[in-house]
């Protein structure tokens, strides 16, 4: 059975990279947002300049709509495992299940247990324990994405299990599964990821408040900071994300080929196609320009090194190629444009005209959602160059489906399409309008001396209400 | 050791979702009880008295559905694809009242649009949770390793009546809750509102609890035969019991005793479930011990759980504590 010519599998697929696409925008952002709360609260209680503290107040309003945009979008998730890929489930869920589960008991309950003392509580718990609290949703965000790059990494890399007669992956040492052999460079490479896209987003805002005003204390700032990440960050990621390719090469070389458009093996040194067109069923790259040895030198730092290609492999067992070499190069092409600003920013600083470039301010402001999309266009290389397999090598793509009927899928792929464009649509709409309040408010609430409330609860002002004021009749 | 491992286990996810129940039930019971306040001063009052609790609500449910997978992933892996479409409209329904909580400040001229989204979100939420539970109840289909049932199969009387139980019973934990909460206009229109809330979820209480003994042979034998008739009967005593504190709660203007009360009804109805079910996992199916994790799983999983659940309920309890008191409506907000 199909639905609108699709079957259950590929249509179970795309609702899976829909939902976690749109749900992976918000973990991006708001682990690299609560590191930057927790260091702008930190700079106001070491230094008392108001500032500070303005920052904080402005990026916690934005920080909690991304956080309840995440938790909401995760909740999908951690159930989309049982509906459209119980076999997955039943399968690889002694291994995956637990490293989840740690995930949900140590980072999600710590998260929402402290967010709302972070976000409402600074005056019912003091300067101290509200800077613990902040710190503790940080470091929650942290331990959420070791968990589950972990999990994540071992589908790519399983090791430490046994498999028994049902095909049930059984657990044989832990270590093994959660630091397996792609874990440390996956982790290192996602969280810089969501670090840089933080980074570039509080940049854009930065910038855009710089070219309405430059001398706004709070703008330059914030575009100061932003810019520090992103010359010192930026080369730190390159080096970690050729790492990171020296050791998918080393353990899923088809995924390496698919990436570069080679099909045919090179013995004696690969090219580096820049540009091309992949075609499977003819297997070979269209229009390729390429540039001759330069494929070896990056993937084996030598100039006759071998690089195999697809056709090394069966048919049934290549990646498709299309999708990973253009998202490699969208995901590389932005990394070095991010590499640009950075190294223009450290120019501008040296020149002292950081807060007067306005053409390093309007690059800024382009740049805002690089990170987001450098993000999934890089998952979307390592997810799709992982097939035909969920649990690479060993559990098909295919096998791991439930027995659902393609309507089914179809209808609730539907659904959420709908249900998720109005909704984070809406989200990102305020996220904007929040964005574009200026970074100086008009009055400091934090501040005002009065009585210690009963609930200090309401997470900021509306954007259509510049005072901030109440929400009453 | 090795035999009890997967009865260790069930306890735990039975203690994670009835902690997502009586926690996310008074959440969701507030946002299905909105169109009886319609002020906009009302819905500020009574969505920041759960404002900074909600998400920590949320993720037992996360810690249910993640837990199930992780400890019983056959049972999760035949349950899930069962429920399909009522575990989908749950999930979208979540999304719409999670986010409601901060759009609705984002906004003046949409704010109402918001609080419709809370108000359905809540409400379809919780009538798939319940239709959800009854489906399970009634019993699903499995053939070898999978659920074998058709995708109607979830949609029967009996899982409508315990959809509207459910519906009706986070509604009282709802109003209760504001009765503990609020203080003024508010608090009173609640305790009035959890009166007939109260009769309505006691008879359908008494309906579910007729009704499941004749679903299944093996609930009635646990229900009216001896001994275990003995054991069960304590059930029905204590809900009457909860039913009486209740309802002295209200009609003598307590405010801690209802929420309390109608707390009592939802572990008391639970442990019910617990009785019928025991010592399967999908009713007359699956038993615990064949649903469960291999051994590695179960013990990698244990040794985090046993420091971490303590631990979670300790902070889980300070930020309640935090929070403590009545919500003053002139500066809930700035």
């Amino acid at each position: 059975m199909t639905f609108l010519g699709l079957s259950a599998e590929i249509l179970a697929r795309i609702q899976f990279a829909f939902t976690i696409s749109f749900h992976f925008i918000f973990p991006a952002f708001s682990i690299g947002t609560a590191s930057y709360l927790a260091v702008l609260n930190a700079i106001w209680l070491w230094t008392r300049d108001l500032a500070y503290l303005r920052l904080f107040e402005y990026w916690k309003t934005i920080f909690a709509v991304t956080f309840a945009m995440g938790v909401v979008s995760g909740i999908v998730m951690s159930y989309q495992f049982g509906t459209n890929w119980s076999v997955f489930s039943d399968k690889a869920g002694p291994i995956i299940g637990p490293l989840m589960g740690y995930e949900v008991l140590t980072a999600f309950f710590l998260e929402a247990g402290f967010l709302g003392i972070a976000l409402f509580g600074r005056k019912r718990v003091g300067d101290t324990a509200h800077m613990i609290a902040v710190a503790i949703v940080a470091l929650g965000t942290l331990i959420s994405a070791t968990w589950i790059t972990a999990a994540n990494s071992w589908m790519h890399t399983p090791a430490g299990f046994s498999i028994d007669t049902n095909g049930v992956f059984i657990p044989e040492d832990w270590w093994k599964i959660i630091f397996n052999p792609s874990f440390p460079y996956r982790m290192t490479h996602t969280v810089l990821a969501a670090f840089l896209t933080t980074a570039f987003a509080v940049g854009a805002v930065g910038a855009w408040h710089l070219l309405r005003d430059r001398e706004d204390r709070q703008a330059r700032i914030m575009f100061s900071m932003a810019m520090w990440m992103a010359a010192i960050v930026t080369p730190i990621q390159i080096f970690v994300g050729d790492l990171h390719g020296l050791n998918t090469l080393e353990h899923q070389p088809a995924k390496i080929a698919a990436m570069e458009g080679h099909y045919e093996t090179h013995e004696h040194g690969a090219p580096l196609v820049l540009f091309g067109i992949p075609d499977d069923e003819a297997e070979t790259t269209r229009y390729a320009v390429e540039i001759p040895k330069l494929g070896s030198l990056i993937l084996k730092h030598e100039l006759n090194g071998k690089i195999a290609g697809l056709k090394e492999w069966p048919r049934d067992q290549r990646p498709p190629a299309l999708m990973p070499f253009i998202t490699f190069r969208i995901m590389v092409g932005l990394g070095f444009l991010m590499l640009g600003i950075g190294l223009w920013s450290l120019w501008a600083r040296w020149k002292g005209t950081l807060y007067q470039s306005t053409w390093l301010h309007r690059a800024a402001v382009l740049m805002g959602g690089s990170g987001i999309i450098a993000v999934l266009a890089g998952w979307y290389t390592t997810e799709v160059g992982r097939q035909p397999w969920t649990v690479y090598g060993h559990l098909r793509t295919s096998e791991s489906l439930s027995p659902v009927s393609a309507p089914a899928v179809g209808a609730s792929l539907l659904t959420f399409i709908v249900v998720y464009f109005i909704v984070f649509g809406a989200g990102v709409y305020y996220l904007l309008k929040l964005m574009r309040r200026p970074p100086t408010p008009l009055e400091d609430h934090e501040l005002d001396a009065g009585p210690i409330r009963t609930a200090g609860i309401t997470p900021g002002p509306s954007h259509d209400d510049p005072l901030g004021g109440r929400h009453g009749n | 050791m090795a035999i009890e491992l997967p009865f260790i286990w069930a306890g735990i996810i039975a203690f994670a979702v009835l902690a997502y129940v009586v926690l996310d039930g008074f959440d969701l019971g507030i946002g299905i009880v909105f169109p009886f306040f319609r002020q906009r001063r009302d819905r500020d009052v009574m969505t920041n008295s759960i404002a900074p609790v909600w998400d920590g609500n949320e993720t037992w449910l996360v810690l249910g559905g993640g837990g199930l997978m992780a400890v019983f992933p056959l049972a999760y892996a035949i349950i899930l694809p069962a429920l399909y479409m009522p575990i989908i409209l749950m999930l979208v329904s979540l999304i719409f009242r999670g986010v409601a909580f901060e759009f609705r400040w984002r906004t003046h001229h949409e704010s109402h649009l918001w609080d419709f989204g809370f108000w359905i979100g809540s409400t379809v939420a919780a009538l798939m949770q319940g239709i959800a539970l009854g489906a399970l109840v009634q019993g699903i289909t499995v053939s070898g390793r999978h659920y074998a049932g058709g995708w109607w199969d979830w949609l029967t009387p009996f899982s409508i009546l315990t959809g509207v139980a459910v519906l009706v019973g986070y509604a009282l934990l709802g109003v209760t809750w504001l009765n503990l909460k609020t203080s003024g206009d508010i608090q009173s229109r609640s305790a009035r509102l959890a009166r007939p809330l109260s009769l309505l979820l006691l008879a359908l209480i008494g309906v579910v609890s007729l009704w499941t003994p004749f679903i299944n042979a093996t609930y009635f034998d646990r229900w009216f035969r001896w001994p275990t008739a003995f054991f069960s009967s304590f059930v029905p005593l204590l809900l009457a019991a909860c039913a009486f504190a209740l309802w002295h709660g209200l009609t003598h203007g307590k405010h801690f005793q209802p929420f309390l009360s109608a707390l009592g009804l939802f572990v008391l109805s639970f442990a019910g479930l617990g009785i019928s079910f025991y010592p399967y996992i999908i009713p007359g199916v699956l038993k615990i011990q064949d649903a469960a994790a291999p051994e590695s799983s179960l013990k990698f999983l244990l040794v985090g759980a046993a420091v971490l659940v303590p631990t979670i309920l300790l902070y889980t309890g300070y930020a309640y504590w935090v929070f403590r008191g009545k919500i003053d409506p002139e500066e809930g907000y700035h």
